[in-house]
């Protein structure tokens, strides 16, 4: 039970707990903001899935130093697909103009990840598409929720972040790969 | 003392280099001590007293749930944790999460070959019907190991991972020690003869064991239990079928207990298996999922006490179409019933091309999905120590869903999606409600998205569930504006218009505003929400009507 005391949270009444739980959490989000002025997160290498069942790492996700675009997203998530439907329509522009590449990470579990190539083939999608069903890649790189979109610049670093998805996010998203680009 | 060693060695690692490394911004410096990234969550609701709607009253008034996240990576080691605080547990959540703990730490080495974890690691086997770890925050579920786990692949194309602990049960650990063992083999990477075929093969097994010791002085009960299981992916161009059986050995408990005819209850010496099996086709444009479940006695649990959510080892997937708008979603969900099921799904989704008579400019995307759910015939033997099935005997119906969707971009700046959904459900069992009668209902959709102006966007949705049981006839409608990338505002109106009840023929309004900024969400809702089901991935939980104010934040970086 001394054990169990390590925090010393537990001498504390019950609303000196939840002032503390609350403070924590603020902290939390003043370090998020100071981190997310320096946007600069390296990359994860971690094992995931292609949608045809095969292991394959993060690593090897590259774009000859051009940017890439790395989406979180779900078969069941409707303003996922509306963001990747979306830029579906644009994609070969975007490609032509600029060369990026978007990969599409499925955080799909095995009720859904069997329906994810069908899915991706249905929708025409010219994307990279894989599959995090144990949620690795998704944990490493802090998604809370879909989507949940990140753009790497050409060291593989996250530049640009943004959760959910509203029409026009996309013009956000494609201002900042030309940010990339014109560097 | 191990669960000590954890702690102390997570305030070396991790808090640690973090106050070393708010002191400096220099890029250099902090490729030298390596980067800290996290996230952090916090939902809090006031409630309002409110009886029209059933909402159970909240003595606290404000409850709060926090989550942040810290991982800690320098080359190859991670370390991280979580923090989690209730105060007190949000209604709807079990109350066993109560006050605050960081029952989340994990550290990591990763050379190439070989990953090792110590700490709480979450973990899948093939389709999860074995072995699960996993974290469903909205739903409260959390399951991961903790204790030590080993992956590698030395070979190329064979992939192994060992593991041993014990599962997370809120703030404390589940009695039941977990050890476990997954081989993969992906033969196309192994045999260099094989890499550029066009048929590829995966095969793995696995095999988990449980041990908790018997503590009942009249009934033997199995201190270890074991399962197995076998899986196949094979792929040929655009078809694939792939498969898994998992067979666990006797293992009575308090989630399979048997009901006989006199209403004595006996243990369930029965072993338990399950299969799954999934076809696929698709070509660009056409994609068509084909497959079938059968699970008989299938709970598996690192204690044989627990019930409900509690403890699972393994997932059983519902083989139905999660739905996500409103009156489908959240009404008449389908939940695994792990105690036997056959379950059969078809899913196809076309898309009529670009510039044909039916697409037009932009084309149109066509879907449509099939299932249907029975129980099995389970007679119980004479005596009572266990039961037989057919394999291929049909029990009751439990669940059908039969939907059509089509989505349509009609111009540049409009878009329109139509869905009708056919619905079975049989209420008595799914959701445990004896006496009901099983609810037939159909189910109509419209939603429409406006583009107003280069970033604003208006998008509404009509819905209706129309069913002569249960709580009748629902009507719904949903208005939200979006000003990209910062803004959103939306309306949320729920009414049960035809309830048999008059006095709960009741309107649920909820009106949302949000604020997102790169990865930061704050939302405030204010409203009556309706009493629900919360579904994510077959597993679903009861959450109560509520009338307040409701803050969430949440962040990552």
């Amino acid at each position: 039970m001394i054990i169990d005391s390590w925090l010393l949270f537990n001498l504390y009444s019950q609303k000196m707990r939840l002032v503390l739980t609350i403070s924590f959490c603020f902290f939390g989000l003043f370090i998020a903001q100071a981190q997310i002025a320096k946007k600069n997160r390296a990359f994860p290498s971690v094992d995931i899935k292609t949608v045809d069942g095969r292991n394959f790492n993060t690593s090897e996700i590259q774009n000859d130093g051009k940017p890439i675009i790395v989406s979180f997203w779900a078969t069941w998530c409707k303003p996922c697909v509306k963001e990747l439907n979306t830029i579906a329509d644009e994609y070969a522009d975007w490609q032509d103009e600029t060369g990026v590449k978007l990969v599409a990470i499925s955080i799909d579990d095995a009720r859904n990840m069997q329906k994810v190539a069908p899915f991706t083939n249905g929708k025409g999608w010219e994307y990279d598409v894989y599959v995090d069903p144990n949620g690795d890649m998704k944990r490493l790189m802090n998604v809370l929720s879909v989507p949940h979109t990140f753009l790497l610049d050409a060291d593989r670093r996250v530049v640009y972040s943004h959760n959910s998805y509203s029409p026009g996010d996309e013009q956000e998203l494609y201002e900042k790969v030309l940010e990339q680009i014109n560097k | 003392m191990l669960s000590f060693f954890f702690r102390f060695t997570f305030f070396i690692f991790i808090l640690g280099p973090l106050t070393l490394f708010g002191q400096s911004d220099d890029s250099q410096t902090r490729g030298k001590w390596g980067e800290i990234h996290g996230s952090v969550q916090f939902d809090a609701q006031y409630y309002n007293p409110d009886s029209a709607i059933g909402a159970p009253p909240v003595p606290e008034e404000f409850l709060m749930n926090g989550y942040a996240d810290l991982i800690y990576t320098k080359g190859k080691f991670t370390a991280g944790l979580r923090y989690e605080g209730y105060y007190n547990v949000l209604q709807g959540f079990d109350t066993r999460y109560d006050g605050q703990g960081i029952p989340y730490r994990f550290a990591t080495f990763d050379a190439d070959f070989l990953n090792i974890t110590v700490g709480g690691f979450y973990e899948q086997f093939g389709s999860g019907m074995i072995l699960r770890a996993y974290e469903e925050r909205g739903l409260g579920f959390d399951t991961f190991i903790e204790g030590a786990r080993v992956k590698s692949h030395i070979l190329g194309g064979v992939y192994l991972k060992a593991l041993v602990g014990k599962q997370r049960f809120f703030f404390e650990h589940g009695e039941g020690l977990v050890r476990a063992v997954d081989a993969e083999i992906s033969l196309n990477e192994t045999f260099k003869a094989l890499a550029e075929t066009k048929t590829r093969l995966t095969l793995g097994g696995s095999f988990v064991s449980k041990y908790q010791k018997d503590a009942d002085s009249d009934l033997e009960l199995p201190e270890n239990v074991g399962a197995w299981a076998a899986r196949f992916n094979f792929l040929y161009g655009g078809f694939n079928l792939s498969g898994e059986y998992v067979s666990r050995g006797q293992d009575p408990q308090a989630a399979n207990e048997l009901i006989l005819d006199n209403g004595d209850i006996r243990p369930n010496y029965n072993m338990g298996d399950a299969l799954l099996l999934t076809g696929s086709y698709s070509q660009k444009g056409l994609g068509i999922v084909v497959s079938a479940k059968r699970t008989d006695n299938m709970n598996f649990r690192s204690d044989r006490t627990a019930t409900l959510f509690d403890l699972n080892i393994n997932f059983l997937p519902a083989l139905t179409n999660q739905h996500t708008y409103l009156l489908a979603a959240s009404l008449y969900p389908y939940a695994t019933q792990p105690n036997g099921e056959w379950a059969i799904q078809a899913d196809v989704s076309y898309k009529v091309p670009r510039k044909s008579a039916l697409g037009g400019k932009y084309g149109m995307a066509l879907s449509a999905n099939y299932s249907r759910i029975h129980g099995l015939n389970q007679m119980i033997d004479e005596n009572g120590t266990g039961y037989r099935t057919e394999f291929f005997e049909l029990g009751q119906l439990y669940f059908q869903d039969i939907n059509f969707q089509v989505n349509k971009k009609i111009n540049k700046n409009h878009k329109f999606t139509v869905k009708y959904i056919n619905l079975f459900f049989d209420i008595e069992v799914v959701q445990g409600l004896t006496g009901s009668e099983p609810v037939k209902a159909n189910i109509i959709i419209a939603e429409m998205t406006h583009k107003l102006a280069k970033k604003h966007a208006i998008r509404w949705e009509l819905q209706g569930l129309f069913t002569k049981q249960h709580f009748k006839d629902w009507a719904a409608v949903v208005i939200e504006y979006t000003w990209s990338p910062h803004f959103f505002l939306a309306f949320i109106g729920q009414y049960n218009y035809s309830n048999p009840d008059p006095t709960q023929r009741i309107f649920y309004p909820t009106a949302q505003i949000g604020y997102i900024k790169d990865a930061t969400r704050v939302t405030l809702q204010y409203g009556r929400q309706r009493a629900g089901i919360f579904c994510v991935g077959g597993v679903c939980r009861n959450v109560p009507a509520s009338n307040g104010v409701a803050l969430s934040i949440s962040t990552s970086f």
